[in-house]
């Protein structure tokens, strides 16, 4: 079974892996605060597995990712989503109860204006871009981790 | 003549994608900008974010984000069960 590409390819994912995954929980973490969000950070964060997968091959990453326990995170972070909806029921599906009030990211009124970097805002927005990040690259490393082990199996036959 | 087809084909659509694109508004003047204002003027006092975007996506559209994470794990559940199907099988 072939278990990786080149020693290049292995070398460059080694130095590439650390900065793509920091990268991608940046953009998730400052979703209200800077362009990027759930969605896309997590897609930059599954494209640091993705490549992890294509170097090693799925023998080299067999026992560090599960893709059974990744779909039950992806699941998790669904349903915190959708719980997250449910938090300002009272008033409306979605609603943003925790804007502008109390001490979970209830902060100040942001100053109008450019980015003022006030990270304690936004109410639900920061925790709904986490579940969302979370639920995305989970579910898009799944995916990968499936189709990628399904492909082998099926050229070994 | 099935290239003479095409081309004649080609040329239909391409008059009319130009013919289109001659009678388009300018750019950065929709014909509706009510919402548009609305989001820009009220996005950091109504939601604190600095990010309107995020702010239309999780906020003011999330039964539209709440859509689009239920393709996403539609995506994942089929794609899933379409591989363990093929790893049955081995057995």
């Amino acid at each position: 079974m072939n278990t990786g590409m080149s020693v290049i390819v292995r070398t460059i994912t080694r130095l590439v892996y650390g900065p793509a995954l920091v990268f991608g929980f940046y953009v998730i973490m400052h979703g209200h605060l800077t362009p990027g969000g759930g969605f896309q950070g997590g897609a930059v964060v599954a494209s640091a597995f993705a490549l992890l997968l294509v170097a090693f091959g799925a023998a080299g990453v067999k026992g560090h990712l599960n893709a059974h326990l990744l779909q039950t995170l992806e699941e998790i972070g669904a349903l915190a989503f959708l719980a997250l909806g449910f938090v300002g029921i009272g008033t409306a599906f979605f609603y943003n109860l925790l804007a502008n009030s109390g001490p979970l990211f209830g902060g100040p009124v942001v100053p109008l204006g450019s980015n003022s970097g006030v990270f304690n805002a936004g109410g639900t927005l920061p925790l709904m871009n986490w579940a969302v990040g979370l639920k995305v690259m989970t579910g898009i490393t799944a995916i990968v981790i499936a189709m990628l082990v399904g492909a082998r199996k099926e050229e070994s036959e | 003549m099935k290239k003479a087809i095409i081309l004649v084909a080609f040329l239909f659509v391409a008059a009319f994608l130009l013919l289109a694109a001659t009678s388009m508004r300018p750019f950065g003047e929709p014909s509706f900008a009510d919402m548009d204002d609305y989001f820009i003027a009220h996005t950091q006092a109504e939601v604190a974010a600095n990010n309107a975007v995020t702010a239309v996506v999780f906020d003011y559209r999330g039964f539209d984000t709440l859509g689009e994470a239920t393709v996403l794990f539609a995506a994942v559940v089929g794609v899933l069960a379409l591989f363990r199907k093929l790893r049955e099988d081995e057995r």
